[in-house]
């Protein structure tokens, strides 16, 4: 359980997808102009992410890494299907997104209303493949890691998108020299606001 | 008989050279900043980079534009992303045999080329409505336009954060430490990288004036 936590607290704050690895850029810089549509947007990340990432585990450890295929039978405890990773992880992340776009239409017409385009884009967000590189990358024990992991790299996404917005909604009002306006004071924002994130680096539960 | 446009038209140089200055994909366009911050932190990776992403865009533009008129607009964000996860792949392979250290310094970075917005963004903004050989300069100069960027911030975060230059000790050799000249730690976080590229796009929209937005 404490690890767990760890882990939690740890991709919220010290690996932060956006601002220790730059994930989701895109998105982050072209949608946060107001705090509603980036709540709706980060919402949908943290959701994807949440299902993609436990699912790309199963699939990371039970058909591609090393050794992976000796549930079927023990020949084959040497085959290393890691080449196959890319294109199995995303094929997994579009389909999902399909899927959870048609669920969420069934089940909760409001909130697809209120996700509208911004669930099929999320196919193309790098913070949602990046989750599953990052999760194969470090090797999590159990499929309870993996899964905190996805979240709480979500949560963290969502903190991001929302910082931004709300302080780009109030920075309209202010006196930026007319060339750093929109896209450069934005970018030199979210550095200010990555030190101020690293602030946590180090910290272990 | 219909005259043949020359290969090298007018037009076609447009193509190739637009989008490293006016019509930038990353100062301008916003595409595929992921990318390109995270491996700036020294030079020669940068440049890897930018050739890996010059490679996967000038063929994946050129596939896609030979296929254009075979895939259903349905699906095809599906096979556009396919095609690029395949020469994704070869990349990959091709770095882990021949450049390991840098591929490991690349880390998921290699990967995360698939979904760069600024492949996808090509492909659907020009390769799917136009012949081959412009998709191709295309493809080309939008990620020369993309290399140009990152080879920048990472010579900028180099000099600056370790003082070399392609891990020669230039300041070293001139002897700043000597006179009490330290390196800056912080070019070497990553949020430097943010702001250098703040100030580079400052720089190009107070040249270019055209290239400012309204708020």
């Amino acid at each position: 359980m404490e690890n767990l936590v760890n882990i939690f607290v740890k991709s919220i704050f010290v690996e932060n997808m956006v601002f220790a690895y730059f994930l989701g850029m895109c998105s982050y810089l072209a949608v946060s102009k107001t705090v509603k549509t980036s709540v709706g947007l980060g919402l949908a990340v943290v959701f994807v992410l949440v299902i993609t990432v436990p699912i790309d585990y199963l699939i990371e450890n039970y058909l591609l890494a090393e050794g992976a295929l000796v549930w079927l039978s023990p020949e084959l405890a040497d085959v290393d299907l890691g080449f196959l990773r890319f294109i199995l992880f995303i094929a997994v992340i579009a389909s999902m997104v399909q899927l959870v776009e048609m669920i969420v239409e069934k089940v909760s017409p409001t909130l697809y209303a209120n996700l509208g385009i911004f669930l099929p884009l999320i196919a193309v967000n790098c913070a949602i493949l990046g989750g599953s590189l990052f999760m194969a990358e470090r090797e999590y024990a159990n499929i309870a890691e993996a899964t905190t992991y996805g979240f709480g790299s979500g949560i963290g996404w969502f903190l991001a998108i929302v910082g931004i917005a709300a302080i780009r909604e109030k920075i309209k009002y202010s006196n930026v020299p007319a060339p750093l306006k929109g896209l450069g004071i934005t970018f030199i924002i979210t550095g200010l606001m990555g030190l101020a994130f690293m602030g946590f680096m180090g910290i272990e539960l | 008989m219909k005259e043949r446009e020359p290969l090298f038209s007018r037009k076609n140089l447009r193509l190739l050279s637009e989008p490293i200055n006016k019509n930038n994909p990353i100062t301008v366009q916003v595409l595929g900043i992921c990318s390109a911050l995270a491996v700036t932190v020294q030079l020669k990776p940068s440049i890897v980079m930018a050739l890996s992403v010059m490679f996967v865009m000038g063929f994946s533009n050129l596939i896609i534009s030979l296929m254009r008129k075979t895939i259903p607009s349905r699906i095809r964000i599906i096979v556009q992303l396919v095609v690029i996860a395949s020469l994704v792949i070869i990349v990959d392979q091709v770095l882990k045999a021949f450049l390991f250290d840098v591929s490991r310094q690349l880390s998921v970075f290699v990967g995360l080329i698939i979904t760069n917005c600024i492949i996808m963004g090509r492909l659907e903004a020009f390769a799917l409505a136009n012949k081959p050989w412009p998709s191709l300069l295309d493809g080309l100069g939008n990620a020369a336009g993309y290399g140009a960027i990152l080879v920048l911030v990472g010579f900028f975060r180099e000099l600056l954060g370790s003082g070399t230059v392609f891990g020669y000790p230039i300041f070293a050799e001139l002897g700043l430490f000597k006179i009490g000249y330290e390196n800056n730690g912080l070019f070497i976080l990553p949020p430097m990288a943010l702001i250098i590229v703040g100030v580079i796009i400052w720089v190009q929209r107070s040249r270019n004036r055209e290239l400012i937005e309204e708020n």
